[in-house]
């Protein structure tokens, strides 16, 4: 009998949240991870002495509250603290800011649209009630409406019932954000250029889509999820960066009884016919167990993992159609002094409150568009989309006292870059990120103590995630739902008995939401 | 007119929200910012600055300043060592709570008492026959309580145990710094005369900023004492001295604060019924619940709506139930923003307050009563260790 009832392959935040309710329920579980800490792309690293940075993934938005409940990440070190501002500078020397006070934000919204500042509530009520109906659907094992097996038909059902229940209204607004672009379907509701675009940015993270790409609209939605729960507010930055929300759920399985190994990389999935045994590591040494389970992402998983000869060949056509094309980079800066953005000048320690939020540097829907056409042609944007936060001020140890670090989330600098990723072009990089910020905040520049660029070639190479996608495949509709990661094995399972799949390139994706590694494991223990 | 405190001058030019809250006569901020939410995680992730100068402070000194406390309070004070601080509560002669506070010893002769009550007439009317002399310094002494992971580094690593108290200086100001607070984690109180209040503030704020200090208001320290499982006066339980009917009375045991009681001391004020009570079981407890999730969310779900969350820390008396019967009430609740839980602190009869008893709590869902599913849990509700370190 093998010692182990699953082995996890990847200790990503997906794969511990995965390991850690297998275990609670009894099973005996290994986490093999190649490098040497855990966490995958959600990870902290002392980049430059005394300032630590979530060097990938930066924010929690997405992680499921039912994950923080039912493994009291709490109790293990998670803290959630809110980012409650975006402040998008505009070429004007102005600024639009949206704040989570609505009295003060609809004040904003009203310097620069009356209108908007109306819509905005009502835009706000659409989309609760829009994340609401899709809501559901995060929690379960996506069915597949061409099947027709009992378990299928039953989530079909119970969808019918849901969508039903939703009315026509709704469900006419639910079908327009399945369709449209993020652009027009916010050309429907505002006027404002600056609060549509950074507004739709949030349609176009992780993908190699445009604003004005249709089916962008529905990404919106999924990104606001995470502020559904209202005054749950699992929106925000972890306290010590995105490394200790892996280190809570790590914490939590090892409490659990879950075994975790680092500097275990898996060579191959030991097959035997047609059925998942266990793995190799790429020391040689083999474990066997009943269950193998990868985070790793879809491509990886199949294609290297697993190896073309054991599956069927449509199923390795699909896997080779799964797109990825990471599109997106991170710079991250160590600074001597905070920034000092000109639209909205720091002054005294309440006038500080911004500088605890986070600043889109997207003053409009051409401006995004425009980025997106560089990069539709295999070139980094000139004048690149970025979101910026500044970790220290919500959580000053992150940083020696007084000193700060900041963390740009950039896109398009797309992974299959014209001429190949370089370190030149990396750093040329950095220089259009640095360029672009110094423009609203010129003091940047000479606060800039150390300069971390990180490209999504850098992604794949460092955390394994396929063409330096942040979701572990496109989060575009083609390849949601359960067409994710192919048609007719999105419920978790793959063509071989006793292997599953638990990563982000399985529903409902990625955003460090733990929701595909917790699916998995009730798919395993056979949950409904 | 209410009062302001020493602190006023920079608290309100800083009370961007415009909230205040009265306080013992004083007014204090409820929040600096237009939500308290900052301010909540401040105190858990950085550091929080709370005027606290409302308190009743009372300096009691003389050859039998520890005689006289040591028979009002329950706790042993005559042991109390130079320089340590307790917690304790105390009673009329029924063994009924009248107040809670804290003792600090100054010297061999030399006590400071905080209270949330006035409580001159009763340490004077307790000192017949004593050489002791009680000086009400409410006034003259202002406090401010630095609370937080980043207190101890703002205060120049200083290095004083929990529940210890030292006389030194912070920016050359005279102060008194105690290892002790209302928040359950790492924490100071800092006693300083009023005229150097202000002076002292800005120290602080110079100091902590970069360490991210912001100043707190009482909204913030509501869902931090509620965290920590930490009773309020008026709140969880009446004071006997403002109790209408027996009924609303409460013995340390019921609120928790068995230990707390000392009966090895051979005399202090209500010990005869203190030890008569410690003979049997308490009926009563004052314990931490938690709202089960699921079962909160399928009400709301019920009426299509998605679950709602109390935006601030409530105080009022909410029934609980075990099927039929009702178990007890609880008389403070909220969401903890850090655990992501709701928790209340109750009174429960027995036996339902052992830990692990499911039973129901009211909740009005869409202007119906409902039930919620409630567990009894150990307190406090959050415990770093970090707080005694």
């Amino acid at each position: 009998m093998p010692k182990f009832d699953a082995i996890i392959i990847g200790g990503g935040h997906n794969g511990l949240v995965c390991a850690a309710y297998l275990a609670r329920a009894g099973r005996k579980v290994l986490v093999l991870e190649r490098r040497e800490r855990v966490g995958g792309a959600a990870m902290t690293e002392e980049v430059f002495p005394g300032f630590r940075f979530s060097v990938f993934s930066y924010v929690v938005s997405l992680l499921r509250p039912e994950i923080i409940r039912d493994l009291e990440l709490p109790r293990h070190g998670l803290h959630i603290l809110p980012l409650e501002s975006t402040i998008t500078p505009l070429d004007n020397g102005d600024y639009l800011g949206q704040w989570n006070d609505h009295d003060q934000n609809r004040r904003e919204l009203a310097r620069h649209s009356l209108r908007d500042a109306e819509a905005y509530d009502e835009f706000g009520l659409m989309l609760h009630q829009m994340a609401r109906a899709i809501k559901p659907l995060l929690g379960m094992a996506p069915p597949d409406p061409t099947s027709l097996s009992i378990a299928n038909l039953s989530g079909m059902a119970e969808l019918a019932r849901h969508f039903r229940g939703l009315g026509d209204k709704r469900f006419h607004t639910l079908h327009k954000l399945l369709t449209m672009s993020s652009a027009d379907f916010l050309d429907e509701w505002f006027e404002n250029e600056a609060l549509k675009a950074t507004k739709s940015a949030s349609g176009i993270i992780g993908t190699m889509l445009g604003p004005r790409s249709p089916g962008t609209a529905y990404v919106l939605l999924h990104h606001y999820m995470g502020e559904l729960d209202g005054v749950f507010r699992a929106w925000g930055f972890a306290k010590g960066g995105n490394g200790s929300v892996s280190a809570a759920i790590a914490s939590a399985a090892q409490a659990a009884g879950a075994e975790i190994r680092c500097n275990a990389a898996v060579a191959k999935v030991l097959i035997s016919r047609g059925r998942a045994k266990g793995v190799v590591l790429e020391n040689g040494d083999e474990i066997r167990a009943k269950l193998v389970v990868s985070g790793a992402d879809p491509r990886r998983t199949f294609m290297q993992l697993v190896g073309e000869k054991h599956l069927p060949d449509e199923f390795v056509e699909s896997i080779q159609r799964f797109r990825f094309r990471g599109s997106s980079a991170k710079v991250n800066l160590a600074l001597g002094e905070l920034p000092d953005f000109t639209c909205l000048p720091a002054d005294g320690i309440n006038g500080r409150a911004h500088l605890r939020g986070a600043f889109s540097i997207s003053p409009s829907v051409a401006y995004l568009e425009r980025a997106y056409d560089d990069a539709k042609y295999g070139e980094i944007s000139r004048r690149p989309y970025m979101d910026i936060v500044i970790p220290s001020m919500l959580d000053p140890a992150m940083a020696p006292p007084g000193k700060h670090v900041m963390s740009i989330f950039v896109q398009y600098a797309p992974y299959h870059v014209n001429g190949g990723w370089t370190d030149a072009r990396r750093e040329a990089l950095g220089d259009a990120v640095v360029d672009t910020l110094a423009q609203y905040a010129p003091n940047v520049k000479g606060a800039i103590l150390h300069r971390q660029v990180v490209t999504p070639a850098d992604i794949e190479r460092i955390v394994g995630l396929t063409e330096g996608n942040i979701f572990q495949g496109e989060l575009s509709l083609q390849q949601m739902f359960f067409l994710r990661p192919v048609p007719a094995w999105a419920r978790y399972r793959t063509p071989l008995a006793g292997l599953y799949q638990c990563g982000a390139g399985t529903h409902p994706g990625g955003g460090v939401m733990g929701a595909s590694g917790r699916n998995a494991a009730r798919a395993i223990l056979g949950a409904p | 007119m209410l009062k302001t405190t020493p602190f006023h001058e920079r608290t309100a030019a800083l009370c961007a929200s415009h909230a205040w809250r009265r306080w013992a006569g004083y007014v204090v901020a409820s929040s600096y910012e237009l939500s308290h939410e900052r301010e909540y995680h401040s105190i858990r992730a950085a550091a929080a600055l709370f005027d606290v100068s409302p308190l009743y402070k009372y300096a009691v000194t003389g050859k039998d300043a520890a005689r006289l406390l040591d028979h009002v309070v329950t706790r042993n004070i005559q042991q109390l060592a130079v320089g340590q601080v307790v917690y304790t509560p105390w009673c009329d002669a029924n063994g009924k709570v009248l107040d809670d506070g804290t003792v600090a010893r100054l010297g061999e002769h030399s006590f400071r008492m905080t209270a949330a009550e006035p409580n001159l007439r009763w340490l004077e009317d307790n000192a017949g026959g004593l050489d002791v002399s009680i000086e009400d310094v409410s006034e003259s002494l202002a406090a401010l309580s630095l609370q937080g992971p980043a207190s101890r580094a703002i205060l120049g690593g200083l290095d004083l145990k929990y529940f210890r108290l030292a006389e030194t200086r912070i920016a050359s100001i005279p102060v008194t710094v105690s290892r002790t607070g209302y928040t359950g984690d790492l924490g100071y109180e800092i006693w300083v005369e009023k005229k150097s209040a202000l002076n002292l503030w800005d120290a602080l704020i110079a100091a902590g900023t970069p360490h991210g200090i912001m100043p707190a208001g009482m909204l913030a320290l509501d869902v931090a004492r509620l965290e920590a499982g930490l009773m309020l006066i008026d709140v969880d339980y009446v004071p006997a001295r403002k109790a209408l009917i027996d009924g609303q009375t409460s013995s340390p045991f019921e609120l928790d604060l068995g230990w707390t009681v000392n009966l090895k001391k051979e005399r202090f004020v209500g010990r005869g019924a203190l030890a008569a009570e410690a003979a049997r079981e308490p009926q009563w407890r004052f314990v931490g619940v938690e709202i089960d999730w699921d079962s909160l969310e399928r009400l709301y779900a019920e009426v299509g709506l998605a679950t709602r969350l109390p935006a601030q820390a409530w105080r009022m008396s909410v029934p609980i139930y075990s099927g039929a019967e009702q178990a007890g009430y609880a008389t403070s609740g909220g969401w903890s923003p850090l655990l992501k839980k709701y928790v209340a602190l109750a009174h429960l009869r027995a036996p339902y307050f052992t830990p692990g008893t499911e039973l129901e709590m009211e909740i009005t869902v869409e202007h119906r009563r409902t039930r919620a599913l409630a567990r009894v849990v150990k307190k406090p509700f959050f415990d770093p260790e970090r707080k005694r370190a």
